[in-house]
C-alpha cells in the first residue's frame, strides 16, 4: 500500500515534469519518439531510486540527467549506428557533466526549449487534427485513450494519427525551435488554431452524447496560458486566452443535468465562472494593452466580453457589440461572421436592419443551404411584423435543418406565425 | 478538477510579523512556477484574524464577533486556487512549496464541488424547459 502511493506520488511527479523532459530530450535528439522512451525510462528508474532515497530537490534535473545518461548507453551499445548519431553522443557526452551543470543550462532555456516542441508539435507541415492529437500527447500528457475519446475517434485512428505526424516531422528535419522573423506570425497562428479546435472540440460537442467535455477545455486553456507565459508580448497569444477563459466560463451554464444544451440568453448567469471571467478580462485587457485589440481573436474575446459583463440577457450592450462585429467582420470576414453580424445589428438597431444586412449575404449565394440563415431572416421578419414572410423562412429553414430538435423548434416559431 | 489550496495560520502570521525576504522571494519563485505551469487560478495572502469578524448563525439571529479568534491552528493565513488533474498532482506541487512560515506550518487542498456533484438540484421539468428551446439561431 505504502509503496503504491509512493509510486503515484513519483508518477504525479513526473507528470509535472514530462513535457520539459520531452522538449529538452526531441531538441537533443530531434525525435520525439525517442525523447519519449527516454523519459519513460528515467520514469522508470526514479520510480526504482526514489522510493529509499525521497524526491530529490530539483526533480526535473535528476530525471533529464538519468535520461541523457540512457541516451549515451543506448548509443554506446549501438555504436556502429550512422554518424548522426555518433554527433549526437559526443552532444551528450557534453552535457553529461555533474548535475549542477546541467541545472543551470536548464533553468536558461527551459521555457524555450517547451515553446520549441509546441511550436514542432503545432507545425502547419501537419493537419490541423494531427497538430491537435500531437500536441494533447506530447505537451498535454493525455494517453491517446484520453484523446481518442476526446475526438470521439479509435485508439487505433488516434495512435496512427500521431505515428505519422512523429515521422512527418522527422523526415522534414524540422528543429523543435522557436521560428524567428517573419516566419514567427504564420507558425504562431497555426499553434493558436491548434489549441482553439482543442477548446472547441471540449466546448461545443458537436457529436456523441455529452454537450461538452469540460476536461478538453480545461487543458486547451491550460495550455493557453502556459503558452501566455513563454509568450507575454504577443497579443492574439492573450486574445486566445481570453475568449478560452470567458467562454469556458460558461460550461457549468450551458448544459442542464441531463446534458440539454440552454442558449446563452436562457442561461442562468448566476452560474457563470467569475473566477474565469475575471481572467479572461484581465487577459483581454492585456492583449489590447499590447496593441492587439484588432486581431482576431482578441475581437471575438471582447465579443465574449460583452455578454460576460451583462448581469442580465437584457443589459447586453448590443450596440457595443454590433461595432465588434463589424471590425471582426474586416479582420475575418466569413459568411457565418457576417451573419452574426447581421444578429446584433438588428438587436441593436431593430429588425430592418438585420433584414438589410442579411439580404446582402443572401445575395451571395454563399450559405444557401445554412438553415440558420433564414432562421436569423424568419426572425427579423416575425419582429418587423410581416408574418407571412417570417412564416415561409422559417419553413425554409426547417427544412435545411439536419437536427430534429432544431427543426422542430423552426417549426413551432412558423406555426407561431399565424396563418 | 480544480483545488483550493490553505495556507493554515501561525502564532507568527497571527501576530502579523510579515516573513524574511528570502521567504519572500523563494515564494515569488514558486508562484512563478505555478503560473508558468498554467495551473493558477488566483491566490493571496490574508491579514491576520486580528482584522477579521465573524457573524454567528443561530436560528433568526445574527451575532458578530471581532477577531482575533483563539484556534490559530484552523485559521487561514492565505490561499490558491489551481487547477489541476487530481490531488496526486496537487499534493506533488504544494510539496515543493517552500515552507511558507519560519516554524512549523501546514498546508491544506482540499477539492471543489464540480458540475457533476450538483446534478439532480435542478427539476427534469425546468430543465426539459430549457432544452426544448433550443440555441437562438446565429446568436
Amino acid at each position: 500500500m505504502v509503496e503504491r502511493d509512493a509510486g503515484r506520488a513519483i508518477e504525479a511527479v513526473f507528470r509535472i515534469e514530462r513535457a520539459r523532459l520531452i522538449a529538452g530530450l526531441a531538441r537533443l535528439t530531434r525525435d520525439i519518439d525517442r525523447a519519449e522512451e527516454l523519459a519513460q525510462e528515467a520514469l522508470l528508474i526514479a520510480l526504482a531510486e526514489w522510493p529509499a532515497r525521497g524526491v530529490p530537490d530539483n526533480p526535473g534535473a535528476w530525471l533529464m540527467a538519468a535520461a541523457k545518461r540512457r541516451a549515451i548507453d543506448g548509443l554506446r551499445r549501438d555504436a556502429m549506428r550512422a554518424r548522426k548519431h555518433d554527433a549526437i553522443a559526443r552532444d551528450l557526452d557534453e552535457a553529461d557533466s555533474p548535475i549542477e551543470r546541467i541545472e543551470a543550462a536548464m533553468d536558461d532555456d527551459i521555457g524555450d526549449e517547451l515553446l520549441g516542441l509546441i511550436f514542432t508539435a503545432c507545425h502547419p507541415i501537419l493537419s490541423a487534427e494531427a497538430r491537435a492529437a500531437l500536441t494533447l500527447r506530447v505537451v498535454g500528457g493525455l494517453t491517446v485513450e484520453e484523446i481518442a475519446r476526446a475526438f470521439l475517434s479509435n485508439e487505433a485512428t488516434i495512435a496512427q494519427r500521431i505515428v505519422r505526424a512523429k515521422k512527418t516531422i522527422g523526415s522534414a528535419g524540422i528543429a523543435f525551435e522557436v521560428p524567428r522573423g517573419r516566419a514567427l506570425a504564420a507558425r504562431r497562428a497555426a499553434v493558436l488554431e491548434v489549441l482553439y479546435l482543442i477548446f472547441n472540440e471540449g466546448y461545443a460537442a458537436t457529436a456523441g452524447d455529452d454537450l461538452t467535455r469540460p476536461a478538453l477545455c480545461a487543458e486547451a486553456q491550460r495550455l493557453g496560458r502556459i503558452l501566455a507565459g513563454l509568450m507575454p508580448s504577443e497579443p492574439e497569444v492573450f486574445g486566445l486566452l481570453a475568449l478560452m477563459e470567458i467562454q469556458a466560463s460558461r460550461l457549468a451554464a450551458r448544459a442542464g443535468p441531463d446534458g440539454g444544451f440552454i442558449p446563452l440568453t436562457e442561461q442562468n448567469r448566476a452560474r457563470w465562472d467569475q473566477l474565469l471571467i475575471r481572467r479572461g478580462l484581465d487577459a483581454l485587457q492585456r492583449a489590447e494593452a499590447l496593441g492587439g485589440a484588432q486581431g482576431p481573436y482578441a475581437l471575438q474575446a471582447a465579443l465574449a466580453a460583452c455578454h460576460a459583463r451583462a448581469r442580465t440577457a437584457e443589459e447586453t450592450d448590443w450596440a457595443r457589440i454590433a461595432g465588434l462585429y463589424d471590425r471582426l467582420a474586416e479582420v475575418m470576414p466569413s459568411p457565418v461572421v457576417a451573419l452574426n453580424r447581421a444578429v446584433a445589428h438588428s438587436m441593436a438597431y431593430g429588425p430592418e436592419e438585420g433584414l438589410r444586412l442579411i439580404d446582402e449575404i443572401a445575395g451571395m449565394n454563399v450559405l444557401d443551404s445554412y438553415a440558420p440563415l433564414p432562421a436569423a431572416r424568419g426572425d427579423f421578419l416575425f419582429r418587423a411584423g410581416r408574418m407571412d414572410e417570417a412564416k415561409a423562412a422559417f419553413e425554409a429553414a426547417a427544412r435545411l435543418s439536419r437536427n430534429g430538435s432544431e427543426r422542430a423548434f423552426l417549426l413551432s416559431r412558423a406555426e407561431a406565425c399565424g396563418g | 478538477m480544480r483545488v483550493m489550496v490553505f495556507v493554515k495560520a501561525t502564532a507568527d502570521s497571527e501576530k502579523g510579523i510579515m516573513p524574511e525576504r528570502e521567504m519572500f522571494e523563494a515564494m515569488g519563485k514558486f508562484n512563478e512556477e505555478l503560473a508558468a505551469a498554467g495551473l493558477m487560478l488566483a491566490g493571496d495572502g490574508l491579514k491576520p484574524s486580528s482584522q477579521g469578524k465573524r457573524v454567528a448563525f443561530d436560528g433568526p439571529n445574527r451575532t458578530v464577533i471581532d477577531g482575533p479568534f483563539a484556534e490559530t491552528r484552523e485559521l487561514v493565513a492565505g490561499y490558491w486556487i489551481w487547477e489541476v488533474k487530481d490531488m496526486d498532482e496537487a499534493v506533488a506541487w504544494v510539496k515543493r512549496c517552500p515552507n511558507p512560515m519560519p516554524g512549523p506550518s501546514e498546508i491544506e487542498i482540499r477539492p471543489f464541488y464540480e458540475m457533476a456533484d450538483f446534478a439532480g438540484v435542478f427539476t427534469d421539468e425546468e430543465i426539459a424547459q430549457k432544452v426544448q428551446r433550443r440555441e437562438e439561431l446565429g446568436m
